[in-house]
């Protein structure tokens, strides 16, 4: 934290511009993909293959008419879609993109901000992000709105506790006996490139409820229920259009960016390349080349996202409700059990 | 520092501006609104104290769990702004018993002012990391913790009690 005010600038710009710029190549690679694996053409007119198919529509959201409908709290209404995409945006500022780079005298660590708070403060971001999506529900002041709201709240308060705990059960691996280990995800990647091995093959059962959590977290399918289009319409963004929708969508495609790099960091070795020992890899190259293994791993989840999304139906609200409670939480709570018991008796 | 206490009059201004709020405003959902952003002044007052723990803990639980399921309530009823009743006993006596309330939280800040207490609080020299907090929690305030998580799990009991449907043939 003791970086002088240009380098916090400069990690801010390259960390947002790494964002924004992922958010719109997502959008157009969920798309090619989808038509890919639908055997279809998917859009390829604008731009080669297609490519600038998400500034075109980015064009078109800023130019349309923004629709405000009658009996709706101006505030509100307007602060939602913002809220969303804020806290989406925020969380990518923990997730670290190299090891620490030396140059000279100066030691500059690739994550924005090193706080030794790390995840938790995804965690706040994602929490807080639901009042964006209820708001913007309630605020609608439309019936399909209202419910998708509803259903987002419900279903974030569901899978935030597997979260939470899966998460318990990865930090538990840190802890070296004088205390839980660093909830900074600098230090867990760093701890697993030391050791050569990833969290996912020490603790697999947390990774796959911590996975399935995010999914819901980010209302991705299987779990899309806010925004069911065959009940609800556009679910609780209904009523949003032109670049207040724009925010909303900007929201959701940010949390999925950051929901992967936070699974990449925690599970799958972050910036390690796999039999490659930390010491070896120095200087400037070294550092592009553990943020290139970093971005690869990154994009190769985030094709995994799509995948699932393009592959499972949607599930019914009870069937939702059923697995977060009667199954993933008590599968998190013994995870955490049986992590804790074998890390007390030495074995993990 | 100059900084701290910028910060320390901004994050008590967010803070009491919601929890007045709460009291004002009709609308149930802007009360849930200024509680959630009650809670958030609150969580800056404990950064500003240096326990990044506990102010994540105060958005994760407090904002990010609590107020989310107090406005799912709320919306799941569609509970509307009652209107105004004008003024009847019950209110006086209400109004009587916040003054007093008001009052007898006052008066001890009164009394300390004359009693010259040091002007920083003592700040213990351990930080707040989450590895000092539980090494407290679990060894020093061990009985208390497992007491206070007994009672959460009462009330957890009585909840279920009240909320459950009775079973056929059951009276309620």
């Amino acid at each position: 934290m003791n970086d002088p005010l240009w380098l916090m600038l400069l990690k801010s710009v390259v960390v947002f511009g790494l964002t924004m710029t992922l958010v719109p190549a997502l959008v157009l690679a969920e798309r090619r993909v989808s038509a890919w694996m639908q055997y279809r053409v998917g859009p390829n007119r604008v731009g080669p293959f297609g490519a600038l198919q998400p500034l075109a529509d980015l064009v078109k959201m800023l130019f349309k008419e923004e629709v405000r409908p009658g009996g709706v709290p101006g505030f509100l209404f307007t602060a939602a879609p913002a809220i969303a995409a804020t806290c989406s945006l925020v969380m990518m500022a923990v997730v670290p993109l190299g090891g620490t780079l030396e140059i000279g005298e100066r030691r500059i660590r690739l994550v924005a901000a090193d706080v030794d708070l790390g995840v938790l403060v995804v965690l706040a971001a994602s929490s807080i992000g639901v009042y964006g999506i209820t708001l913007g529900g309630w605020a609608s002041n439309s019936k399909y709105s209202l419910l998708g709201g509803l259903r987002s709240s419900a279903q974030m308060i569901s899978y935030e506790l597997t979260l939470a705990l899966a998460l318990l059960g990865v930090l538990l691996l840190g802890a070296d006996g004088t205390g839980l280990g660093s909830f900074s995800l600098s230090d867990m990647v760093a701890r697993q490139a030391e050791s050569g091995v990833w969290n996912v093959f020490r603790a697999p059962l947390a990774f796959l409820l911590f996975t399935t959590a995010a999914f819901a977290e980010t209302n991705r399918l299987p779990f899309d229920l806010p925004e069911a289009e065959p009940e609800l319409v556009g679910g609780y963004h209904t009523e949003y259009s032109a670049m207040r929708f724009g925010l909303f969508f900007l929201g959701e495609y940010a949390a999925m960016v950051a929901g992967s790099a936070v699974i990449v960091c925690l599970f799958l070795g972050g910036w390690h390349l796999p039999y490659v020992t930390p010491s070896e890899v120095v200087g400037v190259g070294g550092a592009a080349l553990q943020a290139a293994v970093f971005l690869a791993k990154l994009l190769a989840f985030l094709f995994f996202f799509i995948h699932v999304r393009w592959t499972l139906p949607r599930f019914r609200y009870d069937q939702l409700m059923r697995l977060g409670w009667t199954v993933l939480l008590p599968l998190a709570l013994a995870n955490l059990l049986v992590t804790g018991g074998l890390v007390a008796a030495g074995i993990l | 520092m100059i900084d701290e206490r910028v910060a320390f009059v901004a994050f008590a201004v967010v803070a009491l501006t919601g929890a007045v709020n709460v009291v004002v405003r009709r609308n149930p959902v802007h009360g849930a609104l200024w509680l959630a952003s009650a809670f958030l002044g609150i969580a800056g007052l404990f950064l500003t104290l240096g326990a990044g723990l506990l102010a994540a803990i105060q958005v994760i639980v407090y904002a990010g769990a609590i107020m989310v399921l107090f406005l799912f309530v709320i919306l799941l009823l569609n509970l509307e702004a009652p209107p105004f009743e004008g003024i009847s006993i019950a209110r006086g006596a209400s109004l009587l018993a916040g003054a007093a309330t008001v009052a007898l939280l006052v008066h001890p800040l009164v009394v300390a002012r004359e009693l010259q207490l040091p002007a920083q609080p003592p700040v213990p020299d351990v930080p707040a990391t989450a590895g000092n907090v539980a090494a407290e929690l679990f060894t020093r305030f061990a009985l208390p913790f497992e007491i206070v998580s007994l009672l959460l799990l009462v009330a957890m009991v009585g909840a279920i009690h009240v909320a459950r449907r009775p079973r056929p043939g059951e009276s309620a």
